[in-house]
């Protein structure tokens, strides 16, 4: 006997009635339920299926990459993803940015009672399908729930682990005269998901840019085996993430505005709004910095592949003790590109 | 993106600039006041003051609508939200600011008060639809460009009936401020802020027209030049104050026709006329009382009243010592004159309006500022 | 101060007084109820979801040409000064 009221459709999938309980938290039997008729249906695997509370692996002679990440995103659903598709990716992309082959995830859902089982399942579903997409099972999983009012719906956590290929050396200084890339498109996801927020609706084609990168970090460093800097540019954007690692490495950084690739849905979303692409969250896209004399190689090797079309040569690496950023503009005069202090908010004075 | 690309084009830049370069006389200073926030951000934003000659200087004016905010008007947004209990719905510029005891909209909405950021009145209106129960509230901010806005949606509540829709209005008048600039000692007498030419604001003027800014260049005998806030009409406008400083001229010049016209938008004036009236005085923050300055809502359509259905009353608020705001907003001094500007006052921490709003002196200086490639 | 953008009407409900505007891809809906005569097809500045003026197409291009002046005068001084016509 479920106990939840549980529907197959003639797909074989499931359509859950009702919402989490706190019951499905207490460790007892509706807790066993729900894990194994939503989470390891979706999630399916070897690890899985034998039911332990850990998991037990070998790896090989290799230094070991680890990763965690609390994913508490809101709205969990907006065009291109979910809060689960973005736990995966985005811990999968921590260990990638070190140069490692991701190699396995656990996954900690901490859910508001009272969240719709529907919506969870879609949640459950499309964690699991990026996991497999990218090759990467999760293979411990914990679930606990909270009263309601305590949780936004569903909190993941995910941890990644990986091993750094033989010969692969990514620092994370760079060095003055080093060339700076982006993968892609910067703004996409932020916009995404402004454009689904409440009181704020508008149509920009902008769908959210979450993806894994590993696969495109193995072609990276095979080809340049040892970067000087990998890092993808999440909450605060690119602005941020160049900030870090110019103070990171004591050096400055002059950007060519015309060289950073923006989709025009997403510049267009931010002229209505006053605000500005490079402080924009990413989730799909990375930063290199590279010696200058590697990077025409590295730009051929990362448009090659397809969650590198984009990617462009944007700037470059200066010595300058400040760290500051500056870039010159589309419109021929100079500006800084400063660390912002909390979200850029939408604007209309 | 027409009617935006074009006028944010380089080549064109280059010969605007060749053309200041050309007519600026090297034995003269050209100082020019852009009053509207737009323009201190546009100016920050593309690097506009790298393509002037050293001689053309851009001083900023009070233009920025959160900036010129009195401390006591943000308690009494907080005052609607914590202690009546309303939603309030602001616009996403006043959620940061710091008022009183360095509390904000956003520090109180992380205390539990209702406080929901949104894009236009409209959305305010929507929630108050939604929420028969609750009384909403909306902080209406802005000059002449935002009041038709406001104006709407009162209307639009009164024709439905709206009993749980007010509006906390703020709404203040450009031509007041400019004026009271002008006028100020530093100015007309003492002469240490030498403003030689105006930069008119964009969008106000699409609704007020250029007619208004006629008196200034008579009263005070200086070119007002209206601008649009692309960095090329930036450009363009400036080459026509410098053209009428040569030759002696001091008119309304328009230079963002193809938005603004002489009597700008009789219907959003006729909607405000009929919506809202004079304050006698309304302080400014950094100019202190102004005379007819500011906008309150008519007696026709007091239901609608923040103030009086809440019965808000003024409360007297004191700004940080050694905060220059007040100099700042009326170009007596830049930002680089304030004691705190970087040190304890930064965009992370700001002490003052002027480093909150993007478009805030200290904040276009401070995020786009060359100064600290100078090593300040 | 009074961020502004213009975009391009691409349907509009007189009744409502709402339109659909365009600015490059993105859609967005505003009011119009500040507005005279307003058609699919025209270009009007938007400020907080509200229509606050038509842009000129004419006046725009006349701008630009002002603009373009600046620069042909540039090119004509260098001309100058190398001693051609």
């Amino acid at each position: 006997m479920t106990l939840f009221a549980t529907r197959f459709a003639s797909d074989g999938g499931t359509r859950l009635d009702g919402a989490v309980e706190m019951i499905h938290g207490s460790g007892g039997r509706a807790t066993t339920e729900l894990v194994r008729t939503l989470f390891h249906r979706h999630f399916d695997n070897a690890y899985l299926a034998q039911g332990n509370d850990q998991a037990a692996f070998d790896m090989e002679a290799a230094q070991v990459v680890m990763t965690t990440d609390a994913h508490v995103v809101s709205p969990l659903f907006f065009p291109g993803g979910d809060i689960g598709s973005l736990a995966v990716h985005g811990t999968i992309n921590y260990v990638a940015m070190a140069g490692a082959r991701p190699l396995y995830l656990s996954a900690a859902f901490i859910l508001e009672e009272g969240f719709p089982l529907r919506d969870l399942e879609r949640i459950v579903a499309s964690t699991a399908r990026a996991s497999r997409d990218a090759s990467v099972p999760v293979i411990t999983d914990d679930t606990k729930v909270v009263e309601k009012g305590k949780g936004d719906g569903v909190f993941i956590t995910t941890t990644g682990v990986g091993i750094v290929p033989a010969g692969v050396n990514i620092g994370d200084r760079a060095k003055s005269g080093d060339a700076i890339l982006v993968s892609g498109t910067v703004g996409d996801h932020g916009v995404a998901v402004l454009s689904k927020r409440e009181n704020l609706t508008f149509e920009t084609g902008i769908v959210s840019d979450s993806a894994a990168l590993h696969g495109l970090v193995a072609e990276m460093v095979a080809a340049v085996p040892a970067l000087h800097c990998l890092r993808d540019p999440k909450r605060g954007g690119l602005a941020a993430t160049l900030n870090e690692i110019a103070q990171q490495s004591g050096a400055g950084m002059r950007l060519v505005e015309s060289a950073i690739p923006v989709k025009v849905g997403a510049l267009a979303a931010c002229e209505l709004l006053g605000l500005d692409p490079l402080y924009i969250a990413n989730q799909g896209k990375l930063v290199a910095i590279c010696e200058k004399a590697d990077a025409g190689r590295l730009l051929d090797v990362m448009r090659r592949h397809p969650l590198g079309l984009d990617a462009a040569l944007i700037g470059e690496v200066l010595a300058d003790p400040h760290a500051f950023i500056s870039m010159k503009t589309r419109f021929g005069g100079s500006r800084m590109v400063d660390w912002l202090a909390g979200d850029p908010l939408p604007r209309n004075c | 993106m027409k009617y935006v690309d074009e006028f944010r084009d380089r080549e064109l830049a280059e010969g605007l600039a060749s053309a200041i370069r050309r007519e600026a006389h090297p034995s003269r200073r050209y100082n020019i006041m852009e009053f509207c926030g737009g323009h201190t951000h546009a100016i920050f934003r593309y690097g506009v003051h790298d393509l002037m000659p050293e001689n053309v200087t851009f001083v900023h004016g009070p233009g920025c609508p959160v900036c010129v905010l009195p401390i006591g008007r943000i308690d009494n947004a907080l005052e609607l939200a914590e202690d009546h209990g309303v939603i309030l719905c602001s616009y996403g510029d006043m959620l940061r600011v710091p008022a009183s005891r360095r509390r904000s909209l956003l520090k109180a909405k992380a205390e539990g008060a209702d406080v929901r950021m949104v894009y236009s009145v409209e959305d305010a209106l929507k929630i108050s639809r939604q929420n028969p129960g609750r009384e909403v509230v909306f902080f209406a901010i802005g000059f002449e460009t935002t009041t038709p806005p406001t104006a709407v949606a009162i209307r639009k509540a009164k024709a439905e009936g709206l009993t749980n829709f007010s509006i906390f209005c703020n709404h203040v008048l450009t031509p007041a401020a400019i004026q009271h600039i002008l006028e100020s000692p530093e100015v007309r007498s003492i002469g240490s802020v030498s403003i030689d030419a105006f930069l008119g604001p964009s969008h106000v003027s699409s609704v007020i027209g250029s007619q208004p800014y006629e008196f200034f260049a008579e009263e005070f005998q200086r070119p007002v030049v209206i601008a649009g806030f692309e960095p090329l009409d930036l450009m363009q406008a400036t080459l026509m104050a410098i053209r009428q400083l040569n030759e002696g001229r001091h008119e309304v010049e328009n230079q963002y026709v193809r938005v603004v016209t002489r009597e700008g938008n009789m219907k959003a004036q006729q909607l405000v006329a009929e919506t809202f009236e004079l304050r006698t005085s309304f302080e400014w923050r950094g100019l202190g009382l102004v005379p007819y300055s500011a906008l309150r809502i008519k007696e026709a359509y007091s239901a609608f009243d923040a103030e009086r259905r809440f019965s808000i009353t003024a409360k007297p608020a004191r700004e940080a010592k050694s905060c220059e705001c007040p100099f700042i907003l009326r170009g007596a001094k830049k930002p680089t004159d304030c004691k705190l500007f970087g040190t304890v006052c930064t965009p992370d921490n700001p002490i003052g309006s002027c480093m909150v709003s993007s478009e805030g002196a200290c904040a276009a200086y401070w995020t786009y500022g060359r100064f600290r490639q100078q090593g300040i | 101060m009074c961020l502004a953008i213009p975009a391009q009407i691409v349907s509009l409900d007189k009744a409502t007084e709402v339109a659909i505007v365009a600015l490059g891809p993105l859609k967005k809906e505003i009011s119009v109820a500040l507005l005279e005569e307003v058609a699919p097809g025209d270009y009007v500045l938007v400020h907080a979801g509200f229509a606050l003026h038509k842009v000129s197409p004419e006046e725009a291009e006349r701008t630009l040409a002002m603009m373009r002046e600046a620069g042909v005068e540039r090119e004509l001084e260098g001309f100058a000064a190398e001693g051609r016509p």
